[in-house]
């Protein structure tokens, strides 16, 4: 699949969003990418899921970090993870230095309010690829599927 | 046809006003385009949610400044969310009034906190009557056979 810049192509194709489990074994289709976001907040997860149905990937919600973690525990897999800083019970940077350490090596993004570069760094410290502030736009999204297209 | 192009063009220059006033900004904007056929009410569905948010966390602002001893990290804490959600929908004068909003929090300013709750307060309505306003045209517009024009 590959992501022109600007292709109005990419507005008709259909998100379909299955029910299909990672692994499930549909040779004739390409297998899609699987984004993960983790925000506590419902605005901005409802924002970033749009944002997301766009393109066909399908999406999946984790309302802190340790739904996140547990989600990839139980044998979820995320080619690109959108990591809330702040959030209850585990937080992003938290939640990110788990995930490092189970051995998830997909792109994790940091998405977060606080921007302040040192702020910024600190949480790039948990082993994010990136971080930007929020809410994403669709330019920023579109420019993180290209990535991920790319390394794959 | 007449009626249906009037109410286009009121729909048009109202929401330009909103943005020319400051009470929307460019993420409004972005919201509005991420509305497509298969979710028409989007912008109406993340609105409400921020109606909601934003009651609560007033409603949760004026309990904890009206304590003895003001938990300011929680006031804080509060305002920060706030701050979030107003500019995840681009309501860009509730954002800015929540910026000086967290500096009386830091300066442990109770004073200072009430002052800026009453003004969040008054422009959180303000810009809730407006998008209700704006809702209210769309769907008249819509009612009379038209299309909500983009910007």
């Amino acid at each position: 699949m590959v992501f022109e810049k600007g292709a109005s192509s990419l507005k008709s194709v259909k998100a379909i969003e299955t029910g299909k489990v990672a692994g499930t074994n549909n040779l004739a289709t390409e297998r899609k990418f699987s984004v993960l976001v983790v925000d506590d907040d419902a605005i901005i997860r409802k924002i970033h899921s749009k944002l997301l149905s766009k393109f066909p990937v399908e999406i999946q919600v984790a309302v802190n970090g340790k739904e996140a973690v547990d989600l990839y525990r139980s044998g979820a897999f995320f080619d690109l993870v959108l990591m809330d800083m702040e959030m209850p019970i585990m937080n992003g940077f938290e939640a990110t230095k788990e995930l490092r350490a189970l051995g998830l090596k997909s792109l994790i993004v940091g998405v977060t309010a606080r921007s302040s570069d040192s702020e910024k760094k600190a949480f790039m410290e948990a082993g994010l690829n990136d971080c930007h502030a929020k809410p994403l736009t669709s330019e920023m999204v579109k420019s993180l599927l290209q990535e991920l297209n790319k390394n794959n | 046809m007449d009626g249906v192009v009037q109410l286009q063009k009121q729909l048009v220059d109202y929401t330009a006003s909103l943005f020319h006033e400051g009470f929307l900004d460019e993420q409004f904007n972005q919201l509005q385009q991420l509305q497509d056929e298969s979710n028409p009410d989007f912008v109406v569905e993340v609105v409400s949610l921020f109606f909601e948010d934003s009651e609560r966390l007033l409603n949760e602002l004026g309990k904890t400044l009206e304590q003895k001893t003001v938990d300011f990290k929680k006031v804080d804490a509060h305002v920060h969310q706030l701050k979030g959600s107003s500019s995840s929908i681009g309501a860009q004068r509730v954002q800015k009034l929540c910026i000086a909003f967290r500096n009386c929090c830091e300066e442990l300013n109770t004073e200072g906190c009430l002052k800026c709750l009453q003004q969040v307060k008054h422009e959180y309505s303000l810009v809730k009557n407006k998008l209700e306003t704006l809702f209210k045209l769309e769907q008249q517009t819509i009612a009379a056979g038209g299309s909500i024009p983009t910007l």
